[in-house]
């Protein structure tokens, strides 16, 4: 039996997933960070990506749209303003999402529009990518 | 008197009247219900955050951010919080008239302070009376998601930290019970009262605090907004529900009286006949 550490991921419309994994790894603005059971505590900002459970021999991906990540030896919280596990994307809505960000990325526009298009690239791509891999 | 079918008419008209408001009465007491279950779904996210800011600002004195800094005044936010429809009672005057008398004492020009407005019904409120708003949404669902205002919500902290304003308030009503709402003020920016008194584990940062200040402190702050939104939420259904039941107990009182005085016209009336036939039986005698 190895051991498990508990992760919650929060979001301010209510928790998304909660469960006892055996290692967690995502991306942080640092860079890749992988976290076991018995972990320092930390805390470090996330970057738009997945975030990989591995439980039982297998892993569980969940789409983290930013955030930041808390670790205490016996718990993991992530807490992002938006997240969704695999099967829960609307894979349809992604992908119009990504396409608005594209229209809009090529329409020339001010610094702030092209940022925000930029991220809600990002963030659609990231969802497509978490269901896509399932 | 008025005649029999005039009250008739009257009578009806009211009882549906009341229908409409009984309706609206239910709607309001379901749509209240899941806004208070949006509300508790929303304590662990708000809670984690405030534990995760408190231990970081307080944990050590060399983490600094400017929304965590006080600074000389100029121009002042508002963030208002009302319904997009009426019927609602006192809820949305309340806070209307909280927010405007707050600007009239605290400010001599309008260069001084801008509105946020969520809700139509302050919107025009402040459009009729040449208050400038700056930022407004409306048309929000009656169980808000994050996603739905998290674009004004982030363009409302930006301004605090490209220096639109150098503080920010925000006035809603907050949701004591089903029958009680009260309006709220509260500074949201800068970010002062971060105060708790329980303190946990001390943290590796991961690259640096000022890093994750610069991420955690407007995801905070925008949460702080969305909270805001939610009790606003509970609140309306709220108002909307007593005010409806208040609405339908009148009727019902009104149509009591009206169905009492048109039993007395149709007595009235009888009386009046058996009087003419009598008298007409005795003329003939």
């Amino acid at each position: 039996m190895m051991k498990t550490i508990k992760v919650s991921v929060v979001t301010p419309d209510g928790p998304v997933y909660e469960a006892d994994v055996e290692m967690v790894s995502t991306k942080a603005k640092s860079g890749e960070l992988g976290i076991l059971p018995g972990h320092i505590p930390l805390v470090a900002p996330l970057e738009i990506g997945a975030l990989r459970l591995k439980k039982d021999g297998k892993t569980e991906l969940i789409a983290v749209s930013g955030g930041f990540l808390e670790v205490r030896p016996d718990k993991v919280t992530v807490l992002a303003q938006a997240a969704e596990k695999a099967e829960d994307i609307d894979v349809v809505r992604a992908r119009a999402a990504k396409e608005r960000a594209e229209q809009r990325l090529q329409g020339k526009q001010d610094d702030i529009d092209f940022k925000r298009a930029e991220l809600a690239l990002k963030r659609a791509i990231n969802r497509l990518n978490v269901a896509g891999t399932k | 008197m008025a005649s029999l079918r005039d009250i008739k008419t009257r009578i009806n008209s009211t009882k549906k009247t009341s229908q409409i408001t009984k309706a609206m009465e239910m709607v309001s007491a379901s749509k209240l219900n899941r806004a208070e279950m949006n509300a508790k779904s929303f304590v662990p996210y708000m809670e984690k955050i405030q534990e995760v800011v408190a231990n970081i600002a307080l944990g050590s004195s060399n983490a600094t951010h400017p929304m965590l800094i006080k600074r000389p005044v100029k121009k002042t936010g508002y963030l208002v919080i009302t319904s997009d429809r009426g019927l609602a009672g006192a809820y949305n005057s309340n806070v209307l008239r909280a927010v405007y008398q707050t600007i009239q004492q605290r400010h001599q020009s309008p260069d001084e302070y801008a509105v946020i407005a969520i809700g139509r019904i302050g919107l025009s409120f402040f459009n009729k009376r040449n208050i400038p708003v700056v930022l407004n949404i409306t048309g929000l669902p009656d169980q808000p998601s994050f996603a739905d205002i998290k674009a004004i919500a982030s363009q409302t902290v930006n301004m605090f930290a490209d220096g639109t304003f150098d503080e920010l308030y925000m006035y809603y009503n907050h949701f004591v019970s089903a029958i009680q709402q009260d309006v709220a003020e509260k500074k949201l920016l800068p970010l002062t009262d971060l105060a708790t008194t329980k303190k946990s584990a001390s943290y590796e940062f991961e690259p640096s605090q000022e890093e994750i200040l610069e991420v955690l402190l407007p995801q905070y702050a925008e949460s702080l907004i969305y909270g805001a939104l939610l009790d606003a939420k509970a609140s309306e259904h709220a108002a909307r529900m007593t005010a409806m039941k208040n609405a339908t107990d009148n009727a019902k009182e009104l149509i009591r009286t009206l169905t009492l005085s048109y039993n007395r016209a149709r007595q009235a009336a009888i009386t009046q006949e058996i009087t003419e036939i009598v008298a007409g039986a005795n003329a003939l005698q």
